[in-house]
């Protein structure tokens, strides 16, 4: 599928269908879109809030459906001094109605076409347009190597782990290696330490694999992961990254 | 000033508001260090009220100064050498 981009991108109404929780917090939005010409997988939408006196708030969020999935779903972190993400979390209901734009970015997206082997790095909510990725490469029937490096603080926190548990267990081309940065359950016997250089050369495709590399997460682990990867040996145009400020919202 | 760091990813629902190509993918000419790369991997600050600032990510020349006021757009574009689509 292609997406199709609109010349100015108009806001539109998205009703909700229904809100899943993902962990303590994250939610995923599920929503209805009339006419929605589908997306790319990796690319997001931007939502705005108006509040009663007309204050207007806007912000990015990445798509976690695949494009061939009948709804369009988002999935928003609670950032505690958020504007716009409590409200989506903690208020929005079925049945209510918010505005968005989109679909928005072809640079950090990938489509089956794109092939691999594929890297992917999230950390936190940086897992979202990855998954949209592992997602769109299931419904394809793709068998593109993927391996997927993802840090959480804990084990609560990470997002879509069954999902995750139950892809890698039936499908022998997909990986999941998880890191725990804070806190990690009694017999742990996974990494628990934030991602670095020593992690990303054992887990890393070779370079001469010619991989595909996306890392998404907050600016700090996005350029500390780009950074080592180029080192390792990465061609640099094939690392495509997304940073977030631990100050969105 | 409450800023907000992102990328050029963030930025592309705003820009697209004054260009109507796909702006993640067009790549840019820094006119400070020469840089070339792709807008979706420049970094933005986002200053929520004023406008949007995209830098450079090599050197943190303002490559695109986005103000938006009164539902007029400036735009400042003297930190790029060009822009070619992607």
């Amino acid at each position: 599928m292609v997406a199709v981009r609109p010349r100015r991108l108009a806001w539109r109404l998205a009703e909700v269908v229904k809100v899943v929780p993902e962990t303590p917090r994250t939610k995923s939005l599920v929503l209805e879109v009339t006419s929605w010409e589908g997306h790319k997988a990796g690319q997001h939408v931007d939502v705005r809030l108006t509040a009663e006196d007309g204050y207007q708030a806007q912000r990015s969020y990445s798509i976690a459906s695949a494009p061939e999935d009948e709804r369009l779903v988002l999935t928003v972190d609670r950032l505690e001094d958020g504007e716009v993400s409590p409200y989506l979390t903690d208020v929005l209901m079925k049945g209510d109605k918010l505005e968005l734009r989109g679909p928005i970015g072809g640079y950090f997206a990938w489509e089956e076409g794109d092939g691999g082997p594929l890297f992917l790095v999230a950390g936190g909510s940086g897992v979202v347009p990855l998954m949209a990725m592992i997602r769109h490469r299931t419904a394809v029937g793709s068998d593109v190597p993927t391996r997927l490096l993802y840090s959480s603080r804990s084990y609560e926190e990470i997002i879509y782990r069954k999902e995750q548990e139950k892809l890698a267990a039936r499908d022998g081309s997909v990986e999941v290696i998880h890191t725990l940065t804070r806190s990690r359950p009694e017999g742990w016997s996974g990494y628990h330490r934030r991602i670095d250089a020593e992690m990303l050369a054992e887990l890393a495709w070779s370079p001469d694999e010619n991989p595909l590399a996306f890392v998404c997460g907050p600016t700090p682990l996005v350029e500390a992961v780009g950074a080592a990867l180029v080192d390792l040996g990465h061609d640099p145009a094939q690392v495509k990254t997304e940073r977030f400020g631990a100050t969105g919202g | 000033m409450d800023e907000l760091r992102l990328d050029g990813n963030a930025a592309a629902g705003t820009l697209g508001e004054v260009f109507s190509f796909e702006v993640t993918t067009a790549e840019y000419a820094c006119e400070r260090c020469g840089r070339t790369d792709r807008l979706g991997g420049a970094m933005v600050y986002e200053v929520r009220e004023l406008g949007t600032i995209v830098r450079c990510p090599s050197c943190d020349n303002a490559l695109i100064r986005l103000a938006h006021n009164r539902g007029r757009y400036l735009v400042d574009l003297r930190g790029t050498r060009y822009l070619t689509t992607g």
